[in-house]
C-alpha cells in the first residue's frame, strides 16, 4: 500500500469496536427476519390449504367435475395427471439422459458442444408458456394429436428435459474416472464403458432426477391451457383421444369460481397434488438409497 | 483369422458411430426445440404485423384483444408485467440475498440442513398452488385489512408479492453459491486485519460474489416476467396501463393463458396477436438469460 493509501485507510478506522459490533448483530436480525417471513409464508400456505380438508374423502377421489361442489370430484383429473407423468417419465427418460451422456462421455470441447450447453441452459430459462404454444403448433397441429394428453405430454417433456439433463450430467459427473479407466483398460468399448461401468454408478442420481422432474411436470398448468387441456371432463382420459384434464387444470378451473365451496374442494384437490408430489420425493430418496447401496469405490 | 478380427473390429466400429450419432442427436434435440420455437413465432407473428403495423403494436398504449374498437398496444401488457416483476424484486432480493448470506456466512450445519429444506419446499410449489393462495389468502387476510376497498380482488400487489415469494429461492440458491465461491483466504484476510464478521461480509465477500448475485437476481426477474398462473389467479384479465399495485391488470402471460383458453377462433387476429406477444416475451427472457449467463461465465474465471 502506498502511503497516502495507508494514510486515507487510517482515517477511515473506526474505534468505536461495540458500535461496529452492533451493526453485525443488527444485519444478524435482519436475516432472522427473512427467514422467519420465509417460514411464515410457507406456514400460512400451508393452513389456506387445509381448507380443503373437508371436502377429501373417497367420493372427492371417485367422482366426476360437477356443477354442485359436493358432488364434484377429481377422478379424470387424477387419471390424466398419472397418464401425463408417465408419459414424461418415458420421454424424457432416453432423450434426457441420451443428451446428457453425449455432452459429459463424448463431446470433445468444440464449438458445437458450447452451443449446445449454452442451448440448454437457454431452454430452462424459456417461460413454460412459450413451450405450450411451441406444442400447440408441433403437436396439436401439425403432428395432428389434437388436444389428447399424449400432444400434452410431448409439450411438457420439452419443457423438463433441460431439467434432466441438467440431473443427469451432475449423476454423470460424479462418477470417478477410475470407474472410466479401469473399464477401457479391460478393452471394453466407449459405449460398453458407459453402459458397462458409468450408468450404473450413475444410476441413482439419474432416476432422481427423472422422477423429480416427473413432479415438476404433474404440477404445471401453464402450457398446457395452450395444448387444450379443459377443466370440466367427465369422462376418463386415454393417451390418444382429444379432451382431458389433469389435477393443477381442475384447481385452475375452480379456483376461478367466485363460490367459497368452489375455492374449497380446489384446495382439496391442492392437497392431492401435494401428496402426490411427497410422494414422489419420498421414492426419489428411497431409489437413490437403494441403488446407492450396491455402489462402492 | 486376421479377415475375422479386423472385421469384428469393423462392426464394433460401426456399432459405437451409430450409438454416438443417436446420442448426439438427443443432445441436439434442444437446439431444434429452440430454433422451432422462433420459428413458429416469427411466422405466425408476421402474420398479426401484416394486419397490424409492428410499430403501433410496440408503441400503443391500449390492449383491446376482445371489446370493439380493437387496440393493439402491448405497452399496456408490458407495464402490468413489469408492475408484478419489480414488486416482486422488492421483495425477493432482501429476501433472498438475506437468506442467501445468513446460509453462506452464519449458519451452522444444524441450521443449513433445516432453512434450505425450506427454501426448496418454497421452490417446489406448484404455480397455481401459488396463484390459488395469493386469491384466497393474500388479497382477502393481508392487503383488504390494509388497504379496505381501494384494493380489488384482483390486483397487482398480491401478484407481485406471490410472485416475489416465488423468486426468493432461486435467489437465495444462486447467490449462495456464489457466497461460497469466494476464497476463504479473502474472509481470513479481512478477518485478520481487524474487521468484524459483518464488515467482512459486506465488505469482502458480498462485493467479490457480486456478479453471481448480479446473475441470480436477473435470472429471477425472467423468470417473474415468464410466470403465468400466479398473475392469472392474482391479477385477473383486463388490460391497461397502469402502474397502481392495487388495480387489476393482465400480464403478457395472462393474456396468452386468455386468448388460448377461450373459444377464439384460430384463424382470427386475436388467436395471432398472441403469437406476437409471445414473440416480445420470448425476446425479453431471453435477453435476460443471455445477460445472466454472461454475467456468470465472467464470474467463473475470477478465481
Amino acid at each position: 500500500m502506498t502511503a497516502p493509501a495507508v494514510a486515507a485507510a487510517a482515517t477511515r478506522f473506526d474505534p468505536r469496536l461495540a458500535q461496529r459490533k452492533l451493526w453485525g448483530t443488527i444485519f444478524l436480525g435482519a436475516c432472522m427476519v427473512a427467514i422467519g417471513i420465509l417460514l411464515v409464508s410457507l406456514v400460512l400456505l400451508l393452513i389456506d390449504i387445509l381448507r380443503g380438508v373437508p371436502w377429501l374423502d373417497a367420493q372427492f377421489l371417485t367422482s366426476y367435475p360437477s356443477r354442485r361442489p359436493a358432488q364434484a370430484g377429481v377422478l379424470p383429473a387424477l387419471v390424466g395427471s398419472i397418464e401425463l407423468g408417465l408419459i414424461v417419465a418415458a420421454v424424457t427418460f432416453p432423450i434426457g439422459v441420451g443428451a446428457a451422456i453425449y455432452l459429459q462421455e463424448y463431446a470433445r470441447d468444440s464449438t458445437v458442444t458450447r452451443l449446445l450447453r449454452t442451448n440448454i441452459a437457454n431452454l430452462a430459462g424459456v417461460p413454460s408458456i412459450i413451450y405450450g404454444i411451441f406444442g400447440l403448433a408441433i403437436f396439436v397441429r401439425a403432428l395432428a394429436l389434437g388436444t389428447s394428453i399424449m400432444a400434452g405430454a410431448l409439450t411438457l417433456s420439452l419443457l423438463i428435459l433441460p431439467v434432466v439433463i441438467v440431473a443427469s450430467i451432475e449423476a454423470l459427473r460424479a462418477v470417478p474416472n477410475s470407474q472410466r479407466e479401469g473399464a477401457l483398460a479391460l478393452g471394453a468399448t466407449q459405449w460398453q464403458m458407459v453402459r458397462g461401468s458409468v450408468l450404473p454408478a450413475a444410476a441413482p442420481g439419474i432416476v432422481t432426477g427423472i422422477i423429480l422432474a416427473m413432479a415438476r411436470a404433474i404440477g404445471e398448468a401453464a402450457p398446457l391451457i395452450i395444448v387444450g387441456a379443459v377443466g370440466f371432463v367427465t369422462f376418463l382420459p386415454t393417451p390418444l383421444a382429444p379432451g382431458y384434464t389433469v389435477l393443477p387444470i381442475t384447481v385452475f378451473d375452480w379456483a376461478s369460481r367466485p363460490q367459497a365451496d368452489f375455492q374449497g374442494i380446489a384446495a382439496a384437490a391442492i392437497i392431492v397434488i401435494l401428496v402426490i408430489m411427497v410422494f414422489l420425493n419420498v421414492l426419489a430418496l428411497v431409489i437413490r438409497v437403494r441403488l446407492s447401496r450396491n455402489i462402492q469405490w | 483369422m486376421t479377415a475375422a478380427t479386423s472385421s469384428l473390429a469393423r462392426r464394433k466400429a460401426t456399432s459405437e458411430r451409430v450409438i454416438e450419432t443417436l446420442l448426439f442427436l438427443a443432445a441436439a434435440l434442444g437446439v431444434f426445440t429452440t430454433v422451432g420455437i422462433i420459428i413458429v413465432l416469427a411466422f405466425q407473428a408476421v402474420e398479426f404485423f401484416a394486419i397490424v403495423n409492428p410499430v403501433d403494436f410496440l408503441t400503443g398504449t391500449v390492449w383491446s384483444a376482445n371489446i370493439q374498437p380493437y387496440h393493439f398496444g402491448v405497452l399496456a401488457l408490458v407495464a402490468s408485467t413489469m408492475l408484478v416483476a419489480v414488486i416482486a424484486l422488492i421483495v425477493a432480493i432482501p429476501l433472498g440475498l438475506l437468506a442467501a448470506i445468513y446460509l453462506a456466512e452464519y449458519a451452522s450445519m444444524r441450521v443449513r440442513n433445516l432453512v434450505k429444506p425450506l427454501l426448496e419446499t418454497i421452490a417446489g410449489v406448484p404455480t397455481i398452488v401459488l396463484g390459488f393462495f395469493g386469491l384466497t389468502f393474500v388479497t382477502p387476510n393481508l392487503l383488504k385489512p390494509l388497504f379496505g376497498s381501494s384494493i380489488g380482488t384482483f390486483n397487482g400487489l398480491a401478484a407481485g408479492l406471490v410472485v416475489g415469494l416465488l423468486i426468493t429461492p432461486l435467489i437465495a440458491s444462486l447467490s449462495e453459491d456464489a457466497l461460497r465461491a469466494v476464497p476463504r483466504g479473502l474472509r481470513e484476510g479481512s478477518l485478520a486485519m481487524g474487521a468484524t464478521k459483518f464488515e467482512t461480509t459486506r465488505r469482502v465477500v458480498f462485493p467479490a460474489a457480486l456478479s453471481g448475485v448480479m446473475a441470480s437476481i436477473i435470472l429471477a426477474l425472467s423468470r417473474a416476467i415468464g410466470e403465468t398462473m400466479i398473475v392469472v389467479l392474482c391479477m385477473g384479465t383486463s388490460p391497461k396501463l397502469t402502474f397502481n399495485p392495487l388495480e387489476s391488470g393482465q400480464t403478457m402471460t395472462a393474456f396468452i393463458a386468455q386468448i388460448s383458453s377461450g373459444d377464439t377462433p384460430q384463424g382470427s387476429i386475436q388467436f395471432k396477436s398472441l403469437f406476437a406477444v409471445a414473440l416480445v416475451l420470448f425476446a425479453m427472457t431471453l435477453a435476460l438469460n443471455l445477460v445472466s449467463n454472461r454475467i456468470v461465465s465472467r464470474f467463473r474465471n475470477v478465481y
